[in-house]
């Protein structure tokens, strides 16, 4: 109906748009009715949503027209900014951004490089950039639970630990079990994605490829190879993180330095 | 008075965190073979000044000395092989308890052999309970198979954390006295913290007396025991 009535491109989206938006104040609109007031935050929210998602619109539609480069630096840009929500979420572990910068950087940047240069995914920018963000933004979830349960991990086990650092252990030793843990713990979200891929989700890139006139099946496998390629760069993400947080955690006279909040005021 | 060699010497030892002292200036000599009490009320830094001695914790004044040599200048994985520990409840490794006595060992890419394994359970009265899981251990044997496994590491000083806190007086006694059997048999020397002053009295020859992380008293136990007012 839309496409009859708004013939210009650009003027449709906004209406659809419009009409998407209007089906989700009609809910808040029901809501009222039964005295939950959520319109005002719902409107300022689709506002705020539709000019930020449209001004990175954009911006991609700007790097489409640019240099190559523009694309890296974005990505770049992208891990800096991943690694400091990565961070923030294991703020009590010594070196949390640097830590995480290097491992999103190395995980994320070389699935990227390899994968452009294998030819698996384009090297267009206007491929490379929206590829890139998944990979890195699934790096940086699944970095700050590696990094997260390691720390708790060690703390719950600090006796164990010590009593291995005790006997002589090296501390690589003496945290191996946890380290271990917590790489697998990080890396469950990925393997879910995996397995239930197609069965309990049909991805977003999948949808948008079909929307737009993309054949279903060539649609659904290059889903899967962003999905593989997501699991690649976490786990080569949580395994740099890992060990560089490993050597965080103990003095050079090979002493553990996490403490709880309550033994750091005492 | 003993005129063995001392082997371990505190100099000057001091631990602050966070602007507070836990250990404050504590100087005490060990000789071989002897057996150290360390008691104090809680509080007064008998844990941090016994994980000090093993470099668990740097000092932030004052350090240890080894046979004569300065702990800071030996690699800590050698210093902690030499100067072993028995923690307070025992952390035993997931597995048997055999390999949580060839733990120490294979660190330095030794294997203990099962005659070994088996000599140092008979020694702590666990003859037999080498291919046991440890999760089927009562607090009593756990315990043991933390001392055994501290001594397969063949350390020349034991440091033992409260060994008896957790187990009942039966346990107790008992662990006393294969501590006292082991130190004796392999020549140990041997700080056992405690906050019983009777124990002290039993399995140690001198004590130092803690209090608010300074040494208030050091000297044979009787003595020690005397003039802190509980003495014979």
């Amino acid at each position: 109906m839309l496409r009859e009535l708004v013939p210009d491109p650009t003027l449709l989206a906004l209406a659809q748009a419009a009409v998407a938006s209007a089906a989700a104040l009609a809910v808040a609109l029901l809501a009222r009715a039964r005295r939950i007031h959520v319109e005002r935050e719902l409107a300022v929210a689709l506002a705020r949503g539709l000019a930020q998602i449209s001004a990175v619109g954009s911006v991609l539609l700007l790097m489409l027209r640019g240099p190559g480069w523009l694309g890296v630096l974005a990505l770049a840009g992208m891990m800096v900014a991943a690694a400091a929500t990565s961070a923030r979420r294991a703020r009590r572990l010594p070196g949390a951004f640097r830590v995480s910068l290097q491992a999103i950087a190395a995980g994320s940047g070389s699935v990227i490089a390899l994968m452009a240069l294998a030819g698996v995914v384009e090297t267009g920018v206007a491929v490379l950039v929206p590829v890139g963000s998944m990979l890195i933004a699934n790096a940086m979830n699944a970095n700050g639970l590696a990094l997260d349960r390691f720390r708790a991990d060690v703390l719950a086990h600090r006796r164990e630990v010590e009593s291995a650092l005790a006997l002589g252990a090296a501390p690589e030793v003496s945290v191996a079990p946890h380290l271990q843990s917590s790489f697998r713990a990080s890396l469950i979200p990925a393997i879910d994605s995996l397995r239930s891929l197609g069965i309990v989700w049909i991805p977003g890139l999948m949808t948008g490829m079909v929307l737009s006139g993309t054949p279903p099946l060539r649609a659904a496998i290059y889903q899967f190879v962003i999905i593989a390629m997501i699991f690649a760069s976490s786990g080569l993400t949580c395994l740099v993180g890992t060990t560089l947080v490993r050597a965080q955690v103990f003095s050079p006279a090979e002493q553990l330095l996490l403490r709880t909040e309550a033994e750091r005021g005492g | 008075m003993s005129f063995a060699p001392v082997v371990l010497r505190a100099d000057r030892l001091s631990r602050e965190v966070g602007g507070r002292l836990l250990v404050d200036d504590v100087s005490v000599e060990v000789r071989q073979g002897d057996v150290l009490a360390v008691v104090g009320p809680s509080g007064a830094g008998k844990s941090s000044f016994l994980r000090l001695l093993n470099r668990l914790d740097e000092p932030t004044g004052g350090t240890v000395w080894l046979d004569g040599q300065d702990y800071r200048s030996l690699p800590p994985r050698e210093l902690r092989r030499r100067v072993g520990m028995v923690m307070q409840t025992p952390a035993l490794f997931d597995g048997t308890v055999a390999d949580n006595l060839r733990f120490g060992p294979r660190q330095r890419g030794a294997d203990l052999p099962d005659d070994e394994v088996a000599g140092l359970l008979r020694q702590v009265g666990l003859a037999g309970f080498a291919g046991r899981q440890v999760e089927r251990l009562s607090g009593g044997e756990a315990q043991r198979v933390a001392i055994a496994r501290a001594v397969a590491n063949a350390p020349e000083v034991l440091l033992l954390d409260e060994p008896t806190s957790a187990l009942d007086e039966a346990s107790k006694r008992e662990i006393e006295a294969l501590v006292a059997g082991v130190v004796r048999a392999r020549g140990l020397t041997c700080l056992v913290i405690t906050h019983d002053l009777a124990q002290a009295a039993r399995v140690a020859g001198r004590v130092l007396v803690l209090e608010a992380g300074r040494a208030r008293r050091v000297g044979p136990v009787e003595e020690v025991l005397r003039a802190e007012g509980t003495g014979p």
